[in-house]
């Protein structure tokens, strides 16, 4: 069974008198333990496709199944709850709450589970653990490098469990170096923990480290073949 | 499912962040509460103090006074008549119900001679009534046989000043005091009762029986007459009935016909300070909801604080939506952020107050009364503040769009 599922999937938006497409008739597959690049420029869909696969966004019109469950007619609450449970994100901007610890910071999703607070710590030190940051679990985010946040981020991606990760050009705000050491780690992730990785960026070099590529143009996919690494 | 104690974790730490900040919002509930503590004190301390003075004087008192005469087209005022008589305070005893006891006064002042020593005071002549309409207790000694009122026994009985003036540290009882030039024996001492409302001394007096007051003291009174009458009510409720039944018997008793004007005044003194300490009262209450505005002013500030940190903190609140926050987690814990801030603030608002109040009532002598309820009322009143100032800036967090709130810078 596919892990994503999308079916006739579209999102229109009224910016004043015309009525932009973000997503037209996209239908597509993805299963479980993929790793999967969107690309495209900007304008493309990929954002507003990524935003809605992330059940950040509900689509206009179109099915979506995520793991099986239907969550295109869902309300707020039961979204949030499906983030949690399914989805890890890891952004761009790495986007982790200042003035809290690295371990802090990895255990918020627990918050919002029904997991206990004795868990906590633990989950989220084997999370920091796992991405060899247990060093610098009481370091605040502006004390470490910019490749140590992101990975505190999927560390916090990691620490509930979820099957899915999302990317958003996360290498974006990083040197190369430390670009291939993250892509690598993704790579890892994916044929360890076969956690599937729908990951989007508009670089060459970073998509060569996926299976599959998806372009977007004008809301529409325009290519999806596998990629061979 | 919601996690209060983790909700309560990260509101505490949001709240660490912005110490200043925090403080200062806290500072406007603090102050409301501390007023409203203050006032509340100081309020309930002087109804209280007022509640005492009644307690002194003897409570469901009322006083019968002589009217006024007409000699010679000339009117004397109130209680110049000779009319009022000791069959009359008998007779109200004995016949009104509601009435639980009488004592008759004939008074004047008198030098008092002890040995060496002398001083002015005021001698009562009365009955062994007396003490029980004051409700006044003997330190030592005893009070007057029914006797010695009926016979003009010389025995008298004396107020704190009086003793202390006169005998030191000697022990008055059966000794000799002369009032007037009359020998008297002293029987027993009274308790101190200490200062009046209009601030008179009420232990500088002496008690005699008002049949040796009028024969041997007063003498240019007509016998039998008093200068007025002391009534005990049965209770708080049958004070009114008591001065109406008074009212009739003495009408009857003096024969005035109908139409024709009361030849006696009857006064409720109780009544009176009662008035006074409901006074009081509206007054404290009228305090504390002046002081209670500036709590709520101290709430909006709240507000304008949880505003702007909702504002600062959207990315925050993206990034907690985005991780699984459903709109309930947000709000709350924007709420008990709010209520936290509210609660300290009450906490050292309360311990600030209560310092006020005793600040002064030592140094400028103000009676304070700090009662349970008031502090317990100030400080349910700050959550509720918390509550109701911190719901719409949570409510508006809530409401965010966690795309948006991630974009935003």
């Amino acid at each position: 069974m596919a892990l994503i599922e999308t079916d006739q999937l579209e999102k229109k938006y009224e910016v004043g008198d015309s009525i932009v497409h973000a997503l037209d008739n996209v239908s597509l597959q993805i299963s479980a333990g993929e790793f999967v690049a969107v690309m495209g420029p900007s304008g493309s869909g990929k954002s507003t496709f990524m935003n809605v696969i992330g059940c950040l966004d509900v689509p206009t019109a179109g099915r979506y199944l995520l793991d099986g469950i239907d969550v295109g007619r869902m309300g707020r609450n039961a979204l949030a709850e499906i983030r949690n449970q399914k989805i890890g994100f890891v952004f761009q901007g790495f986007n982790l709450l200042s003035r809290t610890t690295a371990l802090e910071n990895v255990e918020v999703p627990l918050l919002y589970s029904a997991s206990t607070p004795k868990d906590h710590k633990n989950k989220g030190r084997e999370a920091l653990k796992l991405l060899g940051l247990e060093e610098r679990q009481h370091h605040h985010p502006n004390q470490l490098s910019g490749g140590q946040q992101q990975r505190v981020a999927i560390a916090r991606a990691l620490v509930n469990d979820a099957p899915l990760i999302l990317a958003d050009e996360p290498t974006g705000n990083l040197d190369t170096k430390t670009s291939m050491e993250i892509m690598e780690l993704f790579v890892r992730l994916n044929e360890e923990k076969k956690i599937t990785i729908v990951l989007v960026t508009h670089e060459p070099d970073i998509s060569t480290f996926s299976k599959r590529i998806i372009r977007f143009l004008d809301g529409k996919i325009v290519n999806d073949e596998d990629n061979k690494r | 499912m919601i996690n209060v104690p983790s909700t309560v974790k990260i509101s505490l730490r949001a709240l660490r962040v912005n110490k200043m900040r925090s403080a200062l919002t806290m500072l406007g509930i603090i102050i409301g509460v501390a007023a409203v503590i203050t006032m509340l004190a100081v309020g309930r301390g002087a109804s209280n103090k007022i509640s005492e003075q009644i307690a002194t004087v003897g409570s469901n008192l009322i006083i019968v006074l002589p009217g006024s005469t007409m000699a010679s087209g000339i009117r004397l005022g109130s209680g110049a008549s000779q009319n009022l008589t000791r069959a009359d305070a008998e007779a109200i005893k004995n016949e009104c119900s509601a009435v639980s006891t009488t004592a008759p006064i004939l008074n004047g002042s008198a030098q008092i001679v002890y040995g060496n020593q002398n001083w002015a005071t005021t001698v009562f002549g009365t009955d062994e009534g007396m003490l029980e309409v004051r409700e006044w207790p003997l330190s030592s000694g005893r009070n007057f046989y029914e006797q010695e009122i009926r016979s003009g026994a010389k025995v008298c009985i004396l107020g704190r000043t009086v003793v202390d003036n006169l005998f030191g540290n000697d022990d008055p009882l059966h000794k000799a005091i002369r009032i007037k030039k009359v020998p008297f024996v002293v029987i027993g001492v009274l308790e101190s009762k200490g200062q009046s409302m209009m601030g008179q001394d009420q232990d500088d007096i002496i008690y005699v029986p008002v049949s040796t007051a009028q024969r041997n003291l007063f003498g240019r009174w007509f016998p039998g007459t008093v200068r007025s009458i002391m009534v005990k009510a049965e209770s708080t409720e049958a004070l009114e009935r008591a001065e109406k039944q008074i009212k009739e018997l003495l009408r009857q008793r003096h024969r005035i016909g109908p139409g024709q004007e009361d030849d006696f005044t009857v006064r409720n003194l109780t009544q009176m300070m009662q008035m006074a300490e409901q006074a009081s009262n509206v007054m404290a209450l009228l305090l504390a909801a002046i002081a209670s505005v500036s709590l709520l002013v101290g709430g909006i500030g709240i507000m304008n604080i949880m505003l702007v940190s909702v504002t600062e903190r959207t990315r925050e609140i993206g990034i907690r939506m985005a991780v699984g926050a459903k709109s309930w987690d947000i709000r709350l814990q924007f709420i008990i952020e709010a209520v936290i801030l509210s609660l300290i603030g009450g906490l050292i608002g309360v311990l600030l107050g209560i310092l006020a109040a005793e600040f002064l009532s030592f140094f400028a002598g103000w009676t304070i009364l700090i009662s349970t309820y008031s502090v317990v009322l100030s400080f349910g009143f700050s959550g509720l503040v918390g509550i109701f100032f911190g719901f719409y800036p949570a409510y508006k967090a809530s409401l965010m769009n966690p795309i948006d709130a991630l974009r935003h810078e």
